[in-house]
Order: C-alpha cells, then sequence, then structure tokens
C-alpha cells in the first residue's frame, strides 16, 4: 500500500473531517496487535514535538512497564509561538490524533489517553470533543481533556506530566508517573503507519515571517528549506537568515538553509533540528540582533524560575543582548554572552536553558558581523 | 565501570546555597549567581569522602552520587 498523507481529503478551510470522511479516505482504525511497534522502529518515525526521539523505541519502553497503570498524554500544547501545525491537526483532522492515541493505549496497555490542549486553542479543543463525540462509548470513556496552560514551558513532556498527575504544569526533576507523551502529529502519523505500514515521508511544517502565504505546510521530507518557502509563496523580500525549528532552534544563513533537506536524520547530521517545525524567514529589512535580543528576553521571560541557572542565567543573557540591542556592540557583553552560554547549558531540571541557549549561539554565530558591529538604536524596529 | 561515581544536582531543588564547592572545590565551582558547575567525570578515589559530605550537607538534599551505568553519565 502507498503512502498516506496527513491533511489529504477536505479542504482544510471547511473545518473538521467527520469520523465517516475519515474512514472514508484511509479505512476503519486497524487492530495490528504487537507488531505495531517494531513497525514503528522500522519505519524511523521520530517525535514531532521538539525532541526528534524514536518513536518506536520509546513505546517499545513504555510497553515493558506494569500493565494497565500508563497513561499516554496526547500532547498538543503548541507554545512554541509560531507554530501552528498543531492546533491546524487537531483542528481539521482530530479523528487522525486520536486514531493514534489510541494505538498507543493499547500498545503499551495504557487505560488513559490524555488530550493536552493549549488552553487558548478553543477550536482545536472543540474540534477534538467533536470528533470524540463520534466514537464509541469505550473510546470516549478512556479520554480525558486538560488544558495545558499557555506557558512555553507547558509542552516540555515533564511538564505535561506533572500537569495532568498534579495539576501544576511545571518542568519535574521527580521520577514521572508512568505517562508516554507524544506530540498529536507524531500520533497521526503512527495512525498513517498503521494503516500502510510504511511511514508517510512527510511532515507538517509552520512557516512564518517574510514569505507570501504564511502557514502549515505538509511537505515530504525528502524536499529542502527552500522548497518549503517556496510551497509557502516564496519569499516576500530579500532574506537575511531563517530560524529553523522555533526558538530552540537555529539561524542559518540563507544560502545554507535554502539547498538542506527535512530529512531528520540529515538535518541531525548536519547538527540541526526540525524541532517543533517551525520555519522562520528573517528579511535582510529586520535588525537581526534586535530580533535575536527580543526572542531571548521572551525565552527568558518564559522561564518557569524553578532553577537557578536558567533563571538568572537567561535572564542575564537576554541582559546582555538587550544591551548591543539599545546601547551598541560592546566586546564586554560578547564576551559574557559566550561565557554564560556555556555556563546555563545543561543545568536546568527540563531542556529550556538548552534550547535557548542553542538559539543564541546560532545567532551569534551567523550574525557575528551584525553582533560585533551594531550601532545604538532603539527596539522600534524588534517584532 | 559500576563503581564509578559522579555528582548530579537536582537543579529544582537546587537552592544556590554554594556550601558544596566549599566543601568540595576540586569537583564544583560556583557559576556568577552561585549555582553549582560540577566537572564532569566520575570522582577519583581520594575525592569520594568529601564528595560524600558535600552530599550529605547540602541543606536542601539537592546533591547525590549516582553510579554511571555502562560509562554512561547520569542526568536528572
Amino acid at each position: 500500500m502507498s503512502a498516506l498523507r496527513l491533511l489529504a481529503g477536505r479542504d482544510l478551510r471547511s473545518g473538521s473531517e467527520s469520523l465517516a470522511e475519515h474512514v472514508g479516505r484511509l479505512g476503519p482504525l486497524p487492530h495490528p496487535g504487537s507488531d505495531l511497534i517494531e513497525t514503528l522502529v522500522s519505519s524511523g518515525l521520530s517525535g514531532r514535538g521538539g525532541a526528534d526521539f524514536p518513536v518506536g523505541l520509546k513505546w517499545r519502553a513504555a510497553a515493558s512497564g506494569p500493565r494497565g497503570s500508563a497513561v499516554v498524554v496526547a500532547n498538543g500544547a503548541e507554545g512554541e509561538p509560531h507554530s501552528r501545525k498543531d492546533r491546524l491537526l487537531m483542528t481539521c483532522r482530530p479523528h487522525l490524533v486520536l486514531d493514534g492515541a489510541f494505538l498507543a493505549a493499547r500498545a503499551i496497555r495504557a487505560k488513559e489517553v490524555i488530550l493536552y490542549i493549549g488552553e487558548h486553542h478553543q477550536s482545536s479543543r472543540v474540534a477534538m470533543e467533536r470528533a470524540l463525540a463520534e466514537r464509541t462509548g469505550y473510546e470516549r470513556g478512556q479520554v480525558r481533556l486538560f488544558a495545558a496552560p499557555a506557558r512555553y514551558v507547558a509542552g516540555d513532556s515533564s511538564a505535561a506530566v506533572h500537569a495532568v498527575a498534579s495539576g501544576v504544569a511545571l518542568p519535574t526533576t521527580r521520577k514521572a508517573a508512568s505517562a508516554m507523551v507524544q506530540n498529536v502529529e507524531t500520533l497521526a502519523h503512527v495512525a498513517l503507519i498503521a494503516r500502510s505500514g510504511v511511514p508517510s515521508g512527510t511532515l507538517l511544517a509552520t512557516v512564518a515571517g517574510a514569505v507570501a502565504h504564511p502557514g502549515v505546510i505538509e511537505i515530504e521530507s525528502n524536499r529542502t528549506l527552500g522548497e518549503a518557502l517556496s510551497i509557502a509563496g516564496g519569499v516576500t523580500e530579500p532574506a537575511r537568515a531563517i530560524l529553523l525549528g522555533g526558538y530552540f532552534g537555529s539561524w542559518l544563513e540563507l544560502q545554507r538553509a535554502l539547498d538542506l533537506r527535512l530529512d531528520p536524520l540529515e538535518l541531525k547530521a548536519a547538527g540541526l533540528s526540525l524541532g517543533c517545525g517551525v520555519i522562520g524567514v528573517l528579511p535582510q529589512s529586520r535588525c537581526a540582533v534586535c530580533e535575536t535580543a527580543g526572542i531571548m528576553r521572551y525565552l527568558a521571560g518564559e522561564s518557569s524560575a524553578q532553577c537557578g541557572p536558567c533563571y538568572f542565567g537567561l535572564r542575564a543573557l537576554a541582559d546582555s543582548c538587550s544591551r548591543i540591542a539599545y546601547e551598541g556592540a560592546n566586546p564586554l557583553d560578547i564576551g559574557r554572552l559566550q561565557r554564560w552560554a556555556k555556563d546555563v547549558a545543561g543545568r536546568g531540571g527540563c531542556r529550556h536553558p538548552d534550547g535557548a541557549v542553542r538559539f543564541l549561539r546560532s545567532a551569534l554565530e551567523t550574525f557575528a558581523p551584525e553582533f560585533a558591529h551594531h550601532p545604538a538604536h532603539s527596539a522600534r524596529r524588534t517584532a | 565501570m559500576s563503581r564509578e561515581h559522579h555528582l548530579v544536582v537536582d537543579r529544582i531543588k537546587c537552592d544556590g546555597r554554594g556550601l558544596c564547592a566549599e566543601i568540595l572545590p576540586e569537583r564544583i565551582h560556583l557559576d556568577e549567581w552561585g549555582y553549582p558547575i560540577v566537572a564532569a567525570g566520575p570522582i577519583p578515589d581520594h575525592l569520594m569522602a568529601l564528595a560524600q559530605r558535600a552530599v550529605e550537607d547540602c541543606p536542601v538534599l539537592a546533591l547525590a552520587l549516582a553510579r554511571a551505568e555502562n560509562g554512561k553519565r547520569p542526568r536528572r
């Protein structure tokens, strides 16, 4: 059977796919038994929430846990500011997400499925509730909806488990309850693999910034970043750089970026990641330093303030960036940024500081000339 | 291999009191905000007693000695 696509079927602007349409398009949810986990391992599917973790390995480990006590958390928190793909998927193809979540529950013998949806993602929540109402009573009884607070760290997998277990959507270092957290797009891919036996070969990405048609695209992973930009209507003005992977991602020189293929393994080999799937285009007309300073300020503010190195370190890094942005370049702050970025990495309870530092380091590298010669100017040019 | 011990910090518990860095400056120094930076690698035998003392004296119980499995450094 040939590969299927996530967003095939009815026009995305015309709302949710009903159960009848869903089954008509893809056939009923199969009962693949224990083979599914091995199929997932060989499919090479990796998590689409940002961490790229191999799905089959995660499920295999979860399936070896204690029987029946586990929970599946379908992570649709989508706290990444420019990302829209999880919301769109839940709104337009809710049954794919449900299929994937039920397959996961069956595979790891979990009793409960929790749909962890961003509290402001109203249409996604409504669509998932409506889709659930079309499913069997047994399936409905398995599912609980949980609103994820609108915070960047709420989507962290330990925060998701913490939230559904104790109502606190903050990352934790305590040993998690036996819960398996999986991004909603990942679950939808599983629903396709369970039917066709092969991965769709596509992924969802959100193209943002200076393109003609910003928004969500479904694209084959063997295509390039340049092709992704073309699908989004192409760049609308000369571009300075691409931000690949959202605020935990990396800035790339435009010329280097265009020919990169989106395949997760290829990106990994190049030291990169598609992360949550955000592809941002920074035009030459915007100041790269001010843009970086604005994002660092945001990430510092989104620290859950539980760990010193993250809370104080990110704030200090953001301050240094802002000083360069407002008062102009100075070697002292450049030195601090380099030193503190090294100090902060790997020293949080979750990966928030690691992601922020990865983003900052790529900015210091890609925008080295701008950081070195930045004139003093106000933050008015920042988004 | 299994006898190698690493110092691990629970970053959420850690309050930056700094006792550990005073007890074991050979392996721990403080960052600019007073939080410990632990040197990578296993604790050598001659420092084990001090490492244990640093663990015991941490006022918020954020420091622990963990055994490395398969040569991998434990993280938490």
